[in-house]
Order: structure tokens, then C-alpha cells, then sequence
């Protein structure tokens, strides 16, 4: 299957880097992927989201008007993609932040309060990578050993450290329930 | 083919000309292409190049057109608002026959506009944005591979034709991330350029490079010379791609757009509509002869663009009136969407496929 993925919130979540290092395990699956970003003021601040495809196949579009999986880290952001997650589609919203529920019923949801854990961890950056645990667990976008690779070929060298503790934060969203 | 990387677009153009052996980059930042600049800035220098911020696009451009005279592989990069303000300088290297490399991440105007792709300056890079009758070759790619294998082409292409070759792309495919598979060895083609002004200790004619022709019989003579140069790149250097040649209905799309032109061609099959997609990927020269080889079996073009038309005078040309064209734009930095495209060829299906 061709996964399509829209990330969506403010400007500083880390939305643009999840979906890079989706882009980056997808890659090292051997799948075929892309990555669009947001690009301009609205970033300054504002929203952010990034259009992620990876596919068996070449990527006809890296332009999405639709996904089948969405992760949410803001309400603007929920009430703006919903409608188009395609039926049967999923997403994953860190209700820290966005106080509701789709409101739809045939697409799956799961509210995960991934700022909430991640300050608990003591680093509130890692709440993508919990959300991103949830989405991989649910869906195999890509796979938990390219991930860990990924992590290692994104961030900058003075971030590795960080890494074993991003790996747990990735097990935590994939183990909740 | 070599070492694969996620690359941005604009940082494929920039690694593409260092392999291609530019040693000359003078440009002005302007988003959404200046990841071309920052990596040019940290890459030229260490494969002994010169990396140059200009104070303005027209001092950038008047650089490359001096160090394109000394015969160095030379490029410049913008967007639309700048490559306005090169429009004099890129007349002056056409007048000149200097090679050049010029590259335009489009974003959408008029004015200052906004800072969302578009694909508004196609009359200005096909049809001539500056004074006087000539001609760039304007390469239009659709993936970040292909942002990397046509910019390495465009040096070749520029060198060859002594002229200047534009990569036209626009802000999505300059921002967007996909991989790149580098080549081990990069076709890089060697010109003598004998026309190039560099010391040559006084063991030949000195080499003038000017636009400046002011006998009117000398200037037509010149005239003509780069009127048959344009005649032969016509004719040999047309670059298109033709997906699902037997279809029925036919997009005509190039760059991002071409992209999503291909999702819709798998939307369209499965409701059992034949569609196929003629991409050019030279805009100048435009390929004319790939509609020769689909006309036959194809009932109705459609031609989607992000602007109002503009590539849609040129599918009208090369078609004549032989078969009947259809046309869907956005503007603004706005992006056609799959679904509104379909619709489009729904109706299209309804008048032209369905009953026949």
C-alpha cells in the first residue's frame, strides 16, 4: 500500500523533522518516498505541516489533497485535515493539545497525550516521537530499526546522545493503549 | 549509478552543478530557492570555486555574464521577482553567446507576489523576458532525480550552444525532499572555447565578447547566425516523456504538475477512462513532434498548468486544430488538485470518449 501521510501544528513541534525522519527510514526500507514541507511565514510561529509518501512504487505525487494517515499536534490542524483523511484512514492526535475527538466514524483515531508523557520524560521534544511510535505500531509506515537509523542520520551529531531516549519514546506511543 | 541521498531540490541543483564543474555562483537570496545559495556558499569553495553573494540580482547576473566570457562554467539561481531583474543581463549573454546556467525556482506573481510555486513564467523564460529576438533553452524538471541529472545537462546544453540554458522549476520541487542516485562520473562534455577572453600572451587575435553590433548589416548577419542555431536545437534537442501512449485522453502537464497528473491517470483507470500524460520536458524548445506520435488514437488534450494558460498557446501550436484542448489552472500558489483535475477529464470523457 502507498502510504500518505500528512503532519500537521504549530511551528516548533518538530512536525517538519517527524515527517524528515519518516522520510529518511522510508528510505532505508527501500520504499520510494517524499517529503513536502510548509514553507513561508505561516511557519514563523504558526502552523507547519509536511506531505510524507512512501511507496513500493515510484511516488506519483508528492502532493497530497488526501492521506490515509494523519498525526495531529494542534486543534487549527484537526479542523483543517480531517476531511481529508480517506475512509479507513487514521489518525493520531496528541490530546495534550487538541481537547477532542474526530468527528467522523469511519476513520480510526487514536488520542495519545504525547506532550503530557514526553514532559514527563523530561523533554518535551520527544512528542512526535511518540505519536510516531503510535503510527508505525499501528501501520508499519516504516520500519523500528530504520527509524532508530534514521534518527542517527537527521539530527546533528551533538543530539546522538539523545537517541536511546527518542527509541524509548518511539516504544511508549507504540505500546499505548 | 552511485551513493543514494534525501536531498531537497534546490541542494540537488547546487551538488548537480558542483559535479557538473561550475567553479562561478554569484546570486541574491530569495525564498523559495535559497537553499541553493547556502549550499554553494559551504560547498564551492572547497572544489577551488568562487561563491559569491552579489548586492542585487542585476549585479549577479552581469557577474555571470562576465565570468561566462572567460569560458569558466558559470551559474546564477533566483526566483521569479529576481530573474525579472536579470531579464537584461540574460539578453546581453544571448547577444554575446555566452554559456550560462540560470536557474528559476518559480513563485507565484505578478509583483512581489507570494512565495507559493507556480509556474506563471513560462512566457517569460520560453518566449523571451528580455529585449531582442533570442532564445534560452528552458529544461523543466518533475523529481528531485531529474532536478540533479537536467542541471548537470543544462551545463552541457550551454556550453554546446554557447547560450544560456534555464532550469525552470517552482517552489514545491525546491523544497520538497525525495532521493537522489548519483552517478559515479558525470557526462561532463569539453568545448575548446577558443572565444573566450583569457591571457594568451600575445599568441593570437585578441577575443572580444559585446552585444554591441551598431551596422545594421553586421547586426542581421548575427541575427540570422543565432536564428539557425535556434533552428538546429530545435530540431535535435526536444525532450518529452510520453506515459501510457495508447490513451485516449491526454494531460499535457510539465514540472510538479506532470506529478500529480500521474495520480490522476491511476484514479482514471480505475473508473476505466484511458488517460495518459505528455510531459515536455524542454519548454524552448517545445516538443511539437510528441503530439504527432499520440494524435491518432487520442480524442481531447487536457493541458493543466499552475497559471492561466501560458504553456497552453504552445499545445494549441503544435496541435493546430486537429484535436480539441482543454485547460485547468491555478494561480496564486495554489495547486491543482487530483480530484478537480478528474472531474475536468470526466467531462471530458462524457463529450468527446463515452459515445464514440
Amino acid at each position: 500500500m502507498v502510504h500518505e501521510v500528512i503532519l500537521a501544528g504549530f511551528g516548533g513541534q518538530g512536525i517538519l523533522s517527524a515527517g524528515r525522519l519518516l522520510a529518511e527510514a522510508g528510505m532505508l526500507d527501500g520504499n520510494h518516498v517524499s517529503w513536502l514541507p510548509s514553507y513561508g511565514p505561516e511557519m514563523r510561529g504558526g502552523t507547519a505541516n509536511c506531505n510524507v509518501v512512501v511507496s513500493k512504487t515510484p511516488v506519483d505525487s508528492p502532493v497530497l489533497n488526501s492521506c490515509n494517515e494523519l498525526v495531529i499536534m494542534n486543534k487549527p490542524s484537526l479542523d483543517k485535515f480531517e476531511t481529508m483523511v480517506e475512509k479507513g484512514g487514521i489518525v493520531i492526535i496528541d490530546s495534550s493539545i487538541v481537547d477532542r475527538d474526530v468527528k467522523r466514524d469511519d476513520i480510526n483515531s487514536f488520542l495519545i497525550p504525547a506532550t503530557n508523557i514526553a514532559s514527563e520524560m523530561g523533554n518535551m521534544a520527544f512528542a512526535n516521537i511518540i505519536l510516531l511510535g503510535k503510527l508505525i505500531k499501528e501501520r508499519q509506515t516504516v520500519s523500528v530499526e530504520n527509524f532508530e537509523k534514521a534518527l542517527y542520520a537527521v539530527l546533528s551529531e551533538r543530539k546522538h546522545h539523545l537517541i536511546p531516549q527518542e527509541m524509548e519514546a518511539l516504544k511508549i506511543g507504540m505500546d499505548y493503549k | 549509478m552511485g551513493q543514494k541521498l534525501l536531498m531537497k531540490g534546490n541542494e540537488a541543483i547546487a551538488e548537480a552543478a558542483i559535479r557538473a564543474g561550475c567553479l562561478h555562483y554569484f546570486g541574491y537570496p530569495i525564498t523559495p530557492q535559497t537553499e541553493i545559495s547556502h549550499y554553494m556558499a559551504k560547498k564551492l569553495p572547497k572544489v577551488g570555486g568562487v561563491f559569491l553573494q552579489a548586492e542585487s540580482e542585476v549585479a549577479a547576473i552581469n557577474m555571470v555574464y562576465g565570468s561566462g566570457s572567460t569560458g569558466t562554467r558559470v551559474m546564477t539561481s533566483s526566483s521569479s521577482p529576481g530573474i525579472s531583474l536579470k531579464q537584461e543581463g540574460l539578453s546581453y549573454i544571448a547577444g554575446s553567446q555566452i554559456p550560462a546556467v540560470v536557474v528559476n525556482i518559480v513563485r507565484s506573481g505578478p509583483g512581489l507576489g507570494g512565495i507559493q510555486p507556480a509556474q506563471s513564467d513560462y512566457f517569460q523564460s520560453c518566449k523571451g523576458g528580455g529585449h531582442g529576438d533570442y532564445r534560452q533553452i528552458v529544461l523543466a524538471p518533475s523529481s528531485v532525480q531529474e532536478l540533479y541529472e537536467l542541471t548537470v545537462e543544462a551545463f552541457n546544453l550551454a556550453d554546446r550552444y554557447r547560450m544560456v540554458a534555464m532550469i525552470m522549476g517552482d517552489g514545491n520541487l525546491g523544497q520538497m525532499m525525495e532521493v537522489v542516485e548519483f552517478r559515479n562520473e558525470e557526462p561532463i562534455e569539453h568545448y575548446d572555447k577558443q572565444w573566450a577572453t583569457v591571457g594568451h600572451e600575445n599568441s593570437r587575435e585578441q577575443n572580444v565578447v559585446t552585444s554591441i553590433h551598431l551596422n545594421p548589416a553586421v547586426l542581421e548577419k548575427m541575427n540570422l547566425d543565432l536564428q539557425e542555431k535556434y533552428r538546429v536545437i530545435k530540431e535535435k534537442e526536444c525532450r518529452y516523456e510520453i506515459y501510457n501512449q495508447d490513451a485516449d485522453i491526454f494531460i499535457v502537464a510539465y514540472g510538479i504538475v506532470a506529478r500529480i497528473a500521474k495520480s490522476v491517470i491511476e484514479m482514471a483507470k480505475d473508473k476505466g477512462i484511458n488517460v495518459g500524460l505528455l510531459r515536455p520536458i524542454t519548454l524552448w524548445p517545445f516538443p511539437d513532434q510528441a503530439f504527432d506520435q499520440v494524435i491518432d488514437k487520442a480524442k481531447a488534450f487536457l493541458t493543466v498548468e499552475m497559471s492561466s494558460g501560458q504553456m497552453l498557446e504552445d499545445v494549441k501550436l503544435a496541435l493546430n486544430g486537429r484535436k480539441p484542448v482543454y485547460f485547468h489552472g491555478r494561480m496564486g500558489g495554489m495547486v491543482p488538485a487530483r480530484d478537480d483535475i478528474m472531474k475536468e477529464i470526466r467531462n471530458i470523457y462524457n463529450l468527446h470518449v463515452k459515445n464514440d
